[in-house]
């Protein structure tokens, strides 16, 4: 078609320069975008591999794969690789650094070169974590607990406190650049209360990230100068105390766990409402909600210490801020629901994975009801249970928003469609395999199995044939896109500006965008999501 | 078969029921909760999928449906908030007159050993129906006490003491697993706690060749340690009268006041400088390095002794008797 | 500013194309250096909060660390970084009222104040190594907790204050020594008159970070150096 032609030959970002050293020195949003998608692609390799080692470690009760000592590695460089160098960067450095400047209509972020400095930062930490991992590895558990991090491991620890130290400035500036594009460089008539969704949910992980980060980065180099030192801060038998460690680290790392699921939260806001012709319900109680995460986020650590030693009182009061902390994310799954009701609703596979993300975050989040009960978490905690409560945020929640995200913007991202049929049949069995691996662990952790455990007393062996079986069709399902968005960059059908028929500005231009994104500067005298004015898909499946 | 394949872990303790009934009730809510929202989005997918010539209705929001779930869920909130505190507050208050039991868990072992002088490696003997109190310190890094049966699970650090508490219900041998990562035999540090119809275990007791009660180690202890020079059953000595002291409040030459238990003990015997008791110099010498875990927990249990009568005399353990083997000089 | 053609002819040089006037880059980048300023309060929090933790729990033997420092030298230092703020401050003036020669000086006199409060840092660290300070395996603290002559100091607790003093004092030297390279790259584009009435964005900025790392300071000196000083 003729259309197609011209789109072919139109220049986008992406034909604009050819060769290495115009994506190496790029400091075009989009571009580092796709350098993020492949580096944190390759290390969810890295760690679903090692995830794979794990559960075939575990179908027999013996330790009979690998050593105690490389068991003990694969799990903490699992943890390592999935936390820092996949899921905390993946939907903000590649969604949001490619949407961001789109959806406020900016031609680029407020910072292109400190972007790019935060991609060589993600790198140069990547390529010490690899060495680090090639040379012996490091076995503290991913949350390096002392003193056996500082003064019993014989591992790799100070490389790998490294590696995440330099990791951790990455993302920090890219929430940094976030901050301050969201609020200087907005479109005229772009008003906060006209801003997309998946832009508040930005916002909110980018303080995360800024107030956050540091605090872990300055634990590390504490641990680092005591293991390299022998300071004694951490070291009871040289006057520290380990405790101390414990409560600096989660300071960062529980936000953390809200910069890696506020991000997807707001991808599936983008979907639902797109695939249900509808705005979103609520959509002020939607943005605070966002903000209310993140600051309650930051009072809630000692959950993880219930039994770590703190006072009772001190327990008590964290218990309580836990479960505050649930309240706004329950809001968010009874606004998606409730903007389905009374929609036009298509299952496209953005909207599959947003179902599905509904489903196992709801779960996940149920799950950590149980964990904020004092009486319950005496049982459970450091067993299969948290396990698998993180896992159905983690993986349930935040990897399939990831990739929900990515087929619901693929089309804007490459310029071509990827093959429907293949994506929801993915869809399905990323979903079915994920619960097969993780809800026996529920079972696994109330029965009594601890965590980081390589062999195991007999009668926990069926539940984990379970977990090890579902794992391999997660498998499947995760390397299902992989292949076909490869191939769709070649054999994919064209993309027009515009296949969902969605709101928002990123739509506006073409697929792909050219490299000032907008080929006029965009004023906004619209709402946000108003598809009561929006033009039905042009995708003919889901046209109207 | 479901003996090999158990769903429900095994409920020996009595807190068991109560952790159980808790989740119990959370699985319900849970599970209503999720079917709530499935059903829903499986109607709703089903009820208004796209059909040609039906536009979807723009709704803005409703405050009062926000409000209304937002406050229904705070409410269930606060009573599992409660629910759960009640049970914890519970767990962590160890009942008076529990029997005692001092763990020293190391890379990759757990040493228990009972008042009476009993020790064990990787197995704990308990009698069915006694309140156990266990006071718990590590060698090395921080491990984890954790028998599911019972429902507890304390950290247990290196440092200081921690304690936790069980009373058994139903005889049996249930697992002893070390909840906190601690290195290559983490997964290896597993023993049984076995729990004994009382007159079996009083059998179990009596069996074992105990070289001597816990309390009265410490005493011999105490004696070779010359801590008995300083601090004597009078007010002469340089050193504060150990005699009913565990358990009360003490006055600190700072002003502060503290309770003086197990970790005060042990504290005060390693690093003494750290709080000097008022009307006293700081002269005790250090003793870290020259008691290891073992010795610092029977000295404790000797200092507990003390309690039983202002002096000692009933118990037969006095600070000025002289030790029962000779002291070598 | 409109993008009209006549209106690019004037575009001032050093505005980004993805920008949309001078106003709104100066906007970016201010509120940029702030948010990063509020990382930096983070950072140093930690260690902050380590040390309140430990000063509450080993009082004597910090309050006899404490005074073994040197507060002379202390309170010379406090007084070169208030001073070399001031600097920055009438370096940033003398931009906003186009005086090449002016900015040059100000940035100098800063630098010459930064160096000097890190030489006088480095005589206070050689003093500490040869006090035997150093936390590590040769430490040992001479010395008895200060009121109470005959307490000897618990050399642990002793040593976990010089451990945060070191880590702390060390990370500020660290962030002085980048502020002292920031200001060698501006005084080399000040001289080269990059700097003018429209167009001082990185002066201010980087002010921003000088005056940051100057308070830093401001709470570390007493809260080091001061403890149970009766005098």
């Amino acid at each position: 078609m003729a259309t197609a032609a011209i789109t072919l030959e139109r220049e986008n970002y992406l034909n604009q320069e050819y060769g290495i050293k115009s994506w190496l020195l790029t400091v075009d949003h989009k571009r580092i975008a796709l350098l993020y998608l492949l580096s944190i692609t390759f290390f969810f390799f890295i760690g679903g591999f090692f995830a794979l080692l794990i559960r075939l470690e575990l179908l027999t009760p013996a330790g009979d794969l690998v050593q105690a000592d490389t068991y003990n590695k694969l799990f903490t460089m699992h943890g390592q690789v999935m936390v820092f160098f996949f899921l905390i960067p993946s939907i903000p450095a590649v969604l949001g650094n490619f949407l961001v400047p789109l959806m406020i209509g900016a031609k680029d972020l407020a910072f292109p070169r400190i972007n790019l400095l935060s991609w060589y930062l993600y790198i140069i930490a990547g390529v010490l974590m690899l060495h680090c991992m090639l040379t012996g590895g490091v076995d503290t558990g991913w949350t390096f607990y002392t003193p056996f991090s500082t003064a019993f491991s014989n591992s790799k620890v100070i490389e790998a406190g490294l590696a995440i130290f330099i990791s951790g400035f990455s993302s920090i500036l890219t929430g940094l650049n976030f901050v301050v594009t969201i609020h200087r460089m907005r479109a005229p008539g772009m008003t906060w209360s006209r801003l997309p969704l998946f832009i508040w949910a930005h916002y909110a992980t980018s303080i995360i990230q800024l107030l956050g980060t540091p605090v872990i980065a300055v634990t590390l180099v504490l641990v680092v100068l005591e293991r390299a030192l022998h300071l004694g801060i951490f070291d009871p038998t040289r006057g520290g105390d380990p405790l101390l460690f414990q409560h600096l680290f989660w300071f960062y790392s529980h936000p953390a766990v809200y910069i890696m699921i506020l991000p997807a939260m707001g991808v599936v806001t983008e979907i639902v409402p797109c695939f249900s012709r509808k705005r979103i319900f609520g959509y002020n109680f939607v943005a605070m909600s966002s903000i209310g995460i993140a600051v309650l986020g930051f009072l809630v650590w000692a959950h993880h210490m219930f039994v770590a030693g703190i006072s009772l009182y001190a327990a008590l009061i964290f218990s309580a801020l836990s479960y505050l902390v649930a309240i706004p994310s329950a809001i968010k799954v009874f606004n998606w629901t409730a903007t389905m009701y009374k929609g036009s609703i298509t299952f496209s596979t953005p909207m599959l994975y947003a179902f599905g993300f509904i489903g196992l975050f709801t779960m996940g989040g149920l799950t950590g009801l149980f964990l904020a009960a004092l009486g319950i978490d005496v049982h459970v905690t450091d067993t299969y249970f948290v396990i698998a409560h993180f896992h159905y945020i983690m993986v349930g929640g935040a990897v399939m928003g990831y990739l929900g995200g990515m087929h619901f913007w693929w089309p804007k991202i490459s310029g071509r469609m990827y093959p429907e049929a293949l994506g929801r049949l993915a869809a399905l069995i990323v979903f079915l395999g994920f619960n097969l691996t993780f809800f026996p662990q529920f079972i696994l952790g109330y029965l009594g199995m601890p965590r980081r455990y390589w062999q195991y007393p007999p009668e926990f062996q069926v539940l984990n044939v379970l977990s090890t079986a579902g794992s391999t069709i997660l498998a499947v399902g995760y390397l299902l896109p992989m292949v076909y968005f490869l191939w769709s960059m070649r054999y994919g059908k064209i993309a027009p500006a515009n296949p969902w028929g969605a709101s928002g500005l990123e739509w506006k231009t073409t697929s792909p965008p050219p490299t000032f994104n907008f080929e006029q500067p965009p004023v906004v005298d619209w709402e946000a999501y108003d598809y009561e004015n929006t033009a039905a898909p042009q995708e003919a499946r889901f046209a109207g | 078969m479901f003996d090999t394949f158990p769903l429900w872990p095994a409920r020996a303790s009595t807190t068991a029921g109560s952790v159980d009934a808790l989740f119990v009730f959370l699985v319900a809510l849970s599970a209503l909760m999720s079917l709530a929202i499935f059903t829903m989005i499986v109607v709703f997918a089903v009820r208004y999928r796209r059909r040609k010539g039906v536009a979807a209705e723009q709704i803005e929001g409703s405050t009062a449906l926000e409000i209304t779930w937002s406050v229904i869920p705070l409410f269930i909130f606060v009573v599992i908030f409660v629910w759960g505190a009640v049970i914890y507050f519970k767990e962590r208050t160890p009942p008076r007159g529990a029997t005692e039991i001092y763990v020293v868990a190391k890379q990759w072992m757990w040493k228990l050993q009972h008042e009476e002088g009993q020790r064990e490696i990787n197995e704990l003997h308990v009698p069915v129906g006694r309140d156990v109190k266990m006071i718990l310190t590590s060698q090395d890094v921080i491990h984890s006490f954790y028998v599911p049966a019972f429902r507890i699970k304390q950290d247990v650090l290196p440092g200081r003491y921690t304690t936790a508490w069980f009373r058994p219900t139903r005889a049996g041998t249930y697992h002893l697993f070390c909840a906190e990562y601690c290195g290559t035999q983490h997964s290896g540090m597993i023993g049984q706690v076995v729990v004994l119809e009382p007159a079996q275990y009083q059998a179990w007791l009596s069996g074992g060749g105990a070289a001597g009660s816990m309390a009265s180690n410490g005493q011999n202890i105490f004696l070779q340690l010359g801590c008995s020079t300083c601090h004597r059953s009078d007010t002469q000595g340089r050193g504060p009268n150990l005699a009913g002291l565990f358990g009360k409040a003490v006055q600190l030459e700072d002003g502060r006041v503290v309770t003086a238990d197990e970790n005060y003990v042990r504290e005060s015997i390693l690093t003494p400088s750290a709080k000097i008791v008022s009307g006293f110099k700081p002269i005790m010498p250090v003793f870290q390095g020259l008691v290891n875990e073992e010795q610092l927990n029977a000295l404790v249990a000797y200092v507990k002794s003390l309690n039983q009568s202002p002096s000692g005399a009933a118990s037969g353990l006095t600070p000025d008797a002289k030790p029962q083997e000779q002291k070598v000089q | 500013m409109p993008d009209s053609p006549i209106a690019v002819a004037h575009h001032n040089p050093e505005l980004r194309h993805h920008f949309a006037d001078m106003e709104q880059q100066r906007d970016a980048s201010s509120l940029g250096m702030w948010l990063f300023l509020a990382t930096e309060i983070m950072f140093f929090g930690g260690m902050f909060c380590a040390y309140l933790i430990y000063r509450l729990w080993y009082f004597p033997e910090f309050a006899a660390a404490s005074n073994s420092l040197d507060i002379t030298l202390g309170t010379a230092n406090t007084a070169v970084l208030i001073c070399s703020s001031l600097t920055v401050v009438l370096a940033v003036r003398a931009a906003q009222l186009g005086k090449r020669r002016a900015q040059v000086v100000y940035l100098a006199l800063t630098l010459v104040l930064g160096l000097a409060f890190l030489g006088v840092k480095g005589m206070e660290w050689t003093s500490k190594f040869k006090e035997h300070h150093i936390p590590g395996p040769s430490f040992h603290f001479e010395g008895s907790v200060p009121g109470h002559p005959g307490q000897a100091v618990d050399q642990q607790h002793a040593q976990i204050f010089f451990s945060l003093y070191f880590a702390m004092t060390g990370m500020h030297a660290l962030h002085m020594i980048i502020g002292v390279g920031i200001f060698s790259y501006l005084l080399y584009y000040a001289w080269k008159g990059r700097y003018t009435p429209e167009y001082h964005t990185p002066l201010e900025n980087s002010g921003l970070y000088w005056h940051f790392v100057d308070i830093v300071w401001i709470y570390l000196f007493p809260l080091l150096y001061l403890i149970d000083r009766k005098k």
